[in-house]
């Protein structure tokens, strides 16, 4: 153990790509997926809810304050109020973690539709815009850039929570932590690491350049 | 034309914020609704197309009753140019100016292209056209608000102080754009302002309001200068009302006497300047066919011997207006003797307003 080295490359040459399920490969694109379901499930339900939000003042409150509840929640414990549900699944893991984007996400979508200016929705009002051409031509692309600033914090923290779900087998590159820790080998833990931290910062980046593709612009705006 | 038929809103927490109005603005003329802060005057320009509904009363436009027309409809048939110009962020100069049509379902192409025209009409480069808002100026922006106003070429255009935002130097080029506009197009123009000279220098007709929405006195900018109906109005429209009142009688009818020989003139016909015992003394010009008669008197001002240089567009001098020529065309314009009793600004440094103005009482 006292001379073990930190990285011992030999180990992620074949477990890289072995053919099981416990391959690095197959657990990294595991978790990619459990990490991007909750977001895209996230974004779908906080879409709506966050209009219904705009559209209903009392709603936002409430449901707000049920999010934050759910988000100051430890994961795990969350994990295991489902576990009983759908047991030892990916969807044990997934529907918690939507949960947590959704936390962020419709308050991200309730202060995109904030952002807009009152100058820029009451001269749509005044142009003769309908209520819902307003929304899909107006209001919702000028809360774009709100929405997706939202999105890349929920994407972000999607990426690192999955790995909790390590704890019932269902946590991607989080599985390699367990292993790792259980064998006091310290090779699959830093390979973990460097993974999540790499798809951290690509799905980061590729939403940056989503928003300057989406966005032109905003640019001259700070960057959210 | 646009007629306010005892309209009244009142607000369910009991504020009233038009009270009783009843008004008319006439097709093809700028009526101004100018006022302090809740006089009720933005509202009052809402109500016309019905982004705000009157409690009492009704609202016609061209006889037929503003409530009786789909909201959407009517106010695509309404240039509406607001404070902030309010552009679509998102959206490029072009497409921002060719909201309208294309919500009245114009082929793209033909939008665009009515686009363009109107950006030069309201005197922007067409270069800008593919820009994204947020790189205009306020000037370009508030030019491009007007732009999208007419676009779908509206007999009607509201206009909610579209001015106030940019600083004091745009600002007088964009009213004279506005006016310059007006010439041309002739829309029936309701503009809102707190901005009494605005007002004066815009409205074909000025409504003073009151805070509690009611209407003070309606008049022609001139009558309202020099017979405002009562206090309230005499102190808003603020000091200087006699000489203001001087930019609008025209300087066409002023006695002109020939150059005379002190008067220094090069071979084009442009006046150098006064010759004195130092050299030559500064002098200030109008051209009577366009200028009013508080510019010639302006000019006499900064003439030494106190004599208006007049001159043609080009420049060449056509002859002098002396002090006597002024006062004599000031006496022709003196208020009428029934007026109010005089402002009380006999203070002010400016001795010929005084004169003028104390002169009828």
């Amino acid at each position: 153990m006292t001379d073990e080295p930190l990285v011992r490359w030999d180990w992620i040459a074949r477990n890289w790509a072995n053919g099981g399920p416990t391959a690095i490969s197959a657990l990294l694109e595991n978790h990619i997926v459990m990490a991007f379901l909750p977001v895209l499930f996230g974004l779908v339900v906080a879409l709506p809810l966050g209009l219904a939000c705009v559209r209903w003042r009392w709603l936002y409150q409430p449901t707000a304050a049920l999010m934050n509840v759910t988000y100051s929640l430890p994961s795990l414990v969350l994990f295991s109020i489902f576990l009983s549900v759908t047991g030892l699944t990916r969807s044990t893991v997934v529907i918690p973690l939507t949960f947590f984007a959704l936390a962020v996400l419709i308050p991200a979508v309730v202060d995109g539709l904030a952002s807009v200016p009152d100058p820029v929705r009451q001269s749509a009002v005044a142009m003769g815009f309908r209520p819902a051409r307003r929304l899909l031509r107006v209001e919702l692309p000028v809360a774009v850039p709100v929405v997706l600033a939202g999105l890349r914090v929920a994407t972000v923290s999607s990426i690192s929570l999955v790995s909790v779900g390590a704890l019932i087998g269902q946590g991607g590159l989080g599985n390699l932590f367990i292993d790792g820790w259980q064998r006091q080998f310290y090779t699959p833990i830093v390979v973990g690491i460097a993974l999540i931290v790499l798809l951290a910062v690509l799905a980061d980046g590729l939403l940056v350049l989503a928003q300057r593709l989406l966005t032109p612009w905003s640019r001259a705006r700070r960057t959210a | 034309m646009i007629t306010f038929e005892d309209v009244t809103k009142r607000y369910r927490d009991g504020t009233v914020a038009v009270d009783g109005l009843s008004l008319e603005a006439s097709t093809g003329a700028i009526t101004v609704f100018v006022g302090p802060s809740g006089c009720g005057k933005t509202t009052s320009l809402r109500m016309i197309n019905r982004m705000i509904d009157a409690t009492s009363g009704r609202i016609t436009l061209d006889g037929q009753d503003v409530r009786e027309i789909d909201p959407p409809t009517l106010r695509r048939g309404i240039g509406y140019v607001i404070q902030q110009a309010g552009l679509f962020p998102h959206r490029k100069i072009v497409d921002n100016v060719a909201t309208v049509p294309y919500l009245l379902g114009w082929s793209k192409k033909k939008a665009r292209s009515r686009a363009m025209e109107l950006l030069e009409l309201v005197g922007l480069d067409p270069a800008l056209a593919g820009r994204f808002p947020f790189q205009l100026s306020g000037g370009q922006q508030q030019r491009v608000g007007v732009a999208r106003a007419l676009a779908a070429d509206p007999p009607v255009l509201l206009m909610d102080e579209p001015f106030s935002a940019v600083d004091p130097i745009v600002r007088a080029s964009l009213q004279d754009e506005l006016l310059r506009l007006q010439l041309e197009l002739r829309k029936t123009i309701v503009f809102v302002t707190h901005d009494i000279d605005e007002a004066v220098k815009l409205g074909d007709t000025v409504a003073v309001m009151r805070v509690g929405g009611r209407l003070a006195q309606m008049a022609g900018p001139a009558t309202l200068l020099t017979e405002p109906a009562d206090d309230f109005v005499r102190e808003f429209l603020g000091r200087d009302r006699g000489i203001r009142r001087l930019s609008f009688i025209s300087a066409k009818e002023m006695r002109l006497s020939p150059s005379p020989s002190d008067l220094v003139i090069d071979e084009d016909g442009r006046a150098l300047g006064w010759r004195t015992a130092d050299g030559l003394a500064a002098y200030g010009t109008f051209n009577p066919e366009t200028d009013s008669l508080r510019v010639a008197l302006d000019a006499a001002l900064l003439s030494p011997n106190g004599t208006a240089v007049a001159v043609d567009e080009e420049g060449r001098v056509r002859g002098v207006a002396g002090r006597d020529s002024i006062d004599k065309l000031l006496g022709e314009y003196a208020p009428p003797a029934t007026g109010p009793a005089p402002g009380g600004s006999g203070g002010g440094s400016s001795s010929g307003a005084g004169d003028s103005e104390g002169a009828p009482a």
